[in-house]
């Protein structure tokens, strides 16, 4: 079973449920936690294990070849993403703006334009007992997300059973990389805060679930602050709300030290428990 | 010569626009015709990626010698502009079209 854990807004606790809920879950069962926040990758630090495997990402994109080259335009006609320009005599590629898409490299009468893979970042896997954590990095200068959280995806795929438990601790906001994080799996956990600015972008994330026509339900961290909109919102729009983590001045120290939280702060193992008796339902019943 | 200027209108009073990729018109003044014309570019707004080298090639096909923009071309579109002969100036931010060009005529503007 595979659920997201995501938010509109950044900074709401994202990767603090998606450590703490998995390190919970693997004390009974095995689970996968994957941080696809590829561009800052963050739940590695809250885990410990050893490394059980490491590659470098790469993804394809074309190079011109000069000589054969009619200078038709259609390659430059034909992206969408100006990742290929003609300019006058030269043709420019421009490796960030590149989806990977071939259609250039394709399209190409006089085939001047191979894919030829570029490095764009780096996956590791690591083992820690039942957890298994695996999480990819963006090379610095990288500006697309996309092709490495669908190839982190591909990897655990590849690797684990669908029977598992999947973590995905998704990017913050509604962006490409969100859908991409979130488009494949059976449920998505938004965690929000109770102020007016965490309402606002959850309901954002929420019109973006409701078009990827998710499941989804609500954490609300750092209860006890702000105000009661967010409880109204979800009670209104009827949404689940599958726990409430207080806010408390421990759990950002504890956070800032690096460590899990729900062993040393009352009440948040039981927030924990409610959250897994709610996947653990949806699990048993199916999807539908 | 021709001298292009990223710019919020079309006119000598219009401001610098002093974005380079996603400016609003290219404005470009003639000198040996005396003449001020302009290129929309407003339709850059609805791109999500790759404005810099889309309006860097557009700034190309109108060959002008000199560009006289705000905050300066962003990495890709500079990559573009190694390939040409165009001499950026920087800095007009806040001024107007005809300012920016006093500006520049001056030697006030930062070279790129």
């Amino acid at each position: 079973m595979k659920i997201a854990i995501a938010s509109g807004k950044g900074g709401t606790g994202k990767t603090t449920l998606s450590t703490n809920l998995a390190s919970y879950l693997a004390e009974k069962d095995k689970v996968v936690l994957i941080d696809l926040d590829v561009e800052e990758p963050n739940s590695g630090l809250f885990i410990n294990g050893e490394m059980a495997y490491k590659e470098d990402k790469f993804k394809m994109i074309p190079e011109w070849e000069q000589d054969d080259c009619t200078l038709c335009g259609i390659c430059q006609e034909v992206c969408n993403f100006h990742a290929v320009i003609q300019l006058s005599t030269q043709i420019m590629i421009f490796p960030e703006l590149c989806h990977s898409c071939y259609a250039c490299s394709e399209l190409c009468p006089t085939s001047v334009l191979p894919m030829i893979p570029r490095e764009m970042g780096k996956l590791k896997h690591y083992q820690n007992g039942n957890l298994s954590f695996v999480e990819s990095r963006l090379n610095i200068g990288e500006e697309k997300a996309v092709p490495l959280i669908s190839q982190t995806i591909e990897y655990v795929d590849e690797h684990f059973s669908d029977d598992i438990i999947k973590l995905y601790d998704a990017p913050p906001g509604t962006s490409c990389p969100v859908i991409e994080a979130t488009k494949g799996v059976d449920f998505v956990i938004l965690v929000t805060e109770p102020t007016p600015f965490g309402l606002h972008d959850l309901k954002i994330v929420v019109d973006t679930m409701k078009k990827l026509k998710k499941r989804y339900g609500i954490v609300i961290n750092r209860f006890g602050i702000g105000n009661d909109d967010v409880l109204k919102y979800c009670h209104e729009e009827k949404i689940p709300i599958l726990a409430k983590i207080p806010n408390n001045r421990r759990i950002a120290e504890l956070y800032s030290c690096g460590e899990l939280i729900y062993k040393k702060i009352p009440g948040v193992k039981q927030q924990l428990k409610d959250i897994e008796d709610y996947i653990m339902e949806i699990k048993n019943k199916g999807t539908g | 010569m021709k001298i292009a200027f990223t710019a919020k209108g079309t006119e000598w009073d219009s401001l610098i626009d002093p974005r380079f990729g996603r400016t609003e018109f290219i404005v470009i003044y003639d000198d040996e015709k005396n003449e001020l014309f302009h290129d929309d570019n407003r339709d850059i707004e609805s791109v999500a990626h790759g404005a810099g080298p889309q309006t860097a090639q557009k700034l190309f096909e109108l060959t002008p010698d000199v560009l006289v923009t705000g905050n300066g071309p962003g990495g890709n579109a500079a990559r573009v502009f190694e390939q040409s002969d165009i001499k950026i100036y920087v800095g007009a931010n806040e001024m107007t079209v005809q300012e920016a060009f006093d500006a520049y005529k001056k030697g006030e503007l930062k070279e790129f």
